[in-house]
């Protein structure tokens, strides 16, 4: 193994290692907590980076698909009088599997459009959601909500199987998308990022790549949403399905570099903790927004391509230097 | 034996009739040039038989089968290439990456297997070696100058090996020495058995690198033969000097 590669890997399972453990080395719930969310982060940033980053179609919508998935779990649940405890998270595979066939003509739908006209489709999908939601009483609850099963678990040790479902679902999400950053298939997906015509010219199935990337983009953010719901329980449309989570994740993909691997776990790494530790001191005044809003215009201007890859050429200029 | 037949071919856009009732054939190992005056239909021909837009009426057919109304990944994949005014590369990708991208493979295990496969990186080094670049395999796309991405964009386009290549204006743009350069490499994938279809406003290039010449002029075929029968033929004289 060559010396980068043996760093890398010392560093990934020290990484792994960390992960695993933290629940056990820190574990009063006020901070197991900001690591469900933050590990939740990881993994949506990750999986909206398969689409939004590797072909460049921007989604601001994904909160529709992390809210479907929410509802695609607790619906279950409560229709199937499913209790708490463990069970729930055994259902979640289903739910990824709902999102994923409510994303199919979503998508074949939304991408005929590009770019701006894209990011509008997203959004309107979402709020007709929302709406949606609200409004079907019969099967949701509509505003008055739905709830889940109680998990049954005692305050002290409540967060942490959240976290390990959440941190299942982050490490999937990765592995996903390094898989497909490194195959012919995510290769195909970078060339319609750059010039789609002239993909298509050469042979790449545009529309069934896009399409390909929105669902299995879609269905591991419906996951996360499922587990999310299980986790506070109790959920309502405008909550759920809440476009501050779905700019949340596009956000943290911005800051640590779209297109690549480690770019939006980094972001989420950065911003789910600022955003959490800023929520518990200032939430009343609803500061983080604030916070938001100005990191989104500090990473414009400055780090316009993200944190990864301005280092890495960075880096690349060091090397060649010396 | 025509590789290409293109048969009452028509297009409008709105009331502009861009290709009226075009009929015309590339025959098999030619290098078949089209000229004809700007806005005379050759960029809308080209986009109509690679299926990037849809036809009004008539026929395409390419081996004798028809492929009117394919999509272009499609028609890519039956073995018909092509390449954009002022050389579209993808600018974010690095030269080998551009190369690879038109590789095609069977399967879905082959599309999630590694984009990189070894036998694929190989052919595209020689490739990029044989059209003398492949000094910026490693560079980004975005960073080339315009003469090595109009090389690579034809290196790329010949890595699917297709039967018919369609060049839309190979020498627009570029320096004399690279022109030569572009028409050398022309005559040798000719040589391999590549069939061209280019398109070419620069009338010198295209009577010295063509065998037959077809000649378009608001939308239809008005003339085709020999580059000296062409330059001969007075309709095409009045088309260009408008007499």
């Amino acid at each position: 193994m060559s010396p980068t590669g043996l760093v890398r890997s010392a560093s990934l399972i020290l990484l792994a290692v960390v992960a695993l453990a933290f629940p056990l080395l820190v574990s009063d719930p006020a901070s197991t907590n900001i690591g469900v969310f933050t590990l939740m982060y990881v993994g949506l940033a990750t999986s909206w980076n398969i689409m939004g980053g590797y072909t460049g179609y921007i989604s601001l919508g994904h909160a529709g698909f992390f809210g479907f998935g929410c509802y695609a779990l607790g619906l279950p649940l409560a229709h199937l009088h499913v209790g708490g405890g463990y069970a729930p998270f055994f259902l979640v595979p289903l739910a990824g599997l709902l999102t994923a066939l409510f994303a199919i003509p979503v998508g074949w739908i939304a991408l005929r459009t590009r770019a701006a006209t894209f990011v509008i489709v997203t959004i309107a999908v979402m709020f007709m959601l929302q709406l949606a939601a609200s409004n079907l009483i019969g099967l949701t609850g509509g505003t008055g909500g739905l709830r889940f099963p109680n998990p049954g678990w005692s305050g002290d040790v409540f967060n942490d199987p959240f976290y390990y479902a959440m941190l299942g679902l982050a490490v999937a999400a990765i592995a996903a998308s390094w898989w497909i950053r490194r195959s012919k298939f995510g290769l195909g997906l970078l060339a319609i990022r750059d010039d789609e015509d002239k993909a298509t010219a050469v042979g790449v199935p545009t529309r069934a790549f896009k399409l390909t990337a929105f669902v299995i983009s879609a269905a591991l953010v419906g996951m996360m949403g499922g587990v999310y719901g299980y986790y506070v329980t109790y959920v309502y449309p405008e909550f759920v399905i809440d476009p501050t989570i779905g700019i949340s994740m596009v956000l943290m993909a911005f800051l640590g570099g779209l297109g690549t691997v480690t770019g939006p776990v980094l972001g989420a790494l950065l911003l789910e903790p600022a955003q959490l530790w800023l929520a518990y001191h200032f939430g009343a005044i609803r500061l983080y927004l604030v916070f938001f809003a100005a990191t989104f215009l500090l990473v414009i201007l400055v780090l316009p391509r993200g944190i990864v890859p301005s280092l890495a050429v960075l880096l690349r200029r060091r090397l060649a230097l010396t | 034996m025509s590789l290409l037949e293109v048969e009452q071919l028509s297009k409008r856009f709105g009331g502009i009739v861009a290709l009226d009732d075009c009929t015309l054939s590339v025959p098999e190992g030619s290098i078949t040039g089209l000229i004809g005056p700007n806005g005379s239909g050759k960029t809308t021909l080209f986009n109509l038989v690679t299926g990037f837009i849809p036809r009004d009426g008539g026929e395409v057919r390419f081996k004798s089968k028809s492929i009117a109304g394919f999509g272009p990944d499609r028609i890519y994949g039956l073995g018909i290439g092509r390449t954009f005014q002022l050389a579209r590369i993808f600018p974010r990708l690095t030269t080998l990456e551009n190369m690879l991208v038109p590789v095609r493979r069977a399967g879905l295990r082959a599309l999630l297997s590694h984009g990189q496969w070894g036998a694929e990186k190989a052919r595209a080094m020689k490739m990029l070696a044989s059209m003398d670049i492949s000094e910026v395999a490693g560079t980004l796309g975005g960073a080339l100058s315009y003469g090595q991405r109009k090389l690579l964009e034809l290196a790329a386009v010949m890595m699917a090996r297709p039967e018919l290549v369609l060049l839309d204006e190979p020498g627009g743009g570029v320096n004399p020495a690279l022109l030569e350069r572009i028409a050398g490499h022309i005559q040798q994938l000719n040589r391999q058995g590549v069939t061209f279809l280019l398109v070419e406003h620069n009338l010198g290039f295209v009577m010295n690198l063509c065998h037959e010449v077809v000649v378009l002029h608001q939308g239809r075929a008005i003339a085709k033969g020999t580059p000296r029968e062409v330059r001969e033929n007075p309709a095409v004289l009045d088309a260009y000097l408008g007499a």
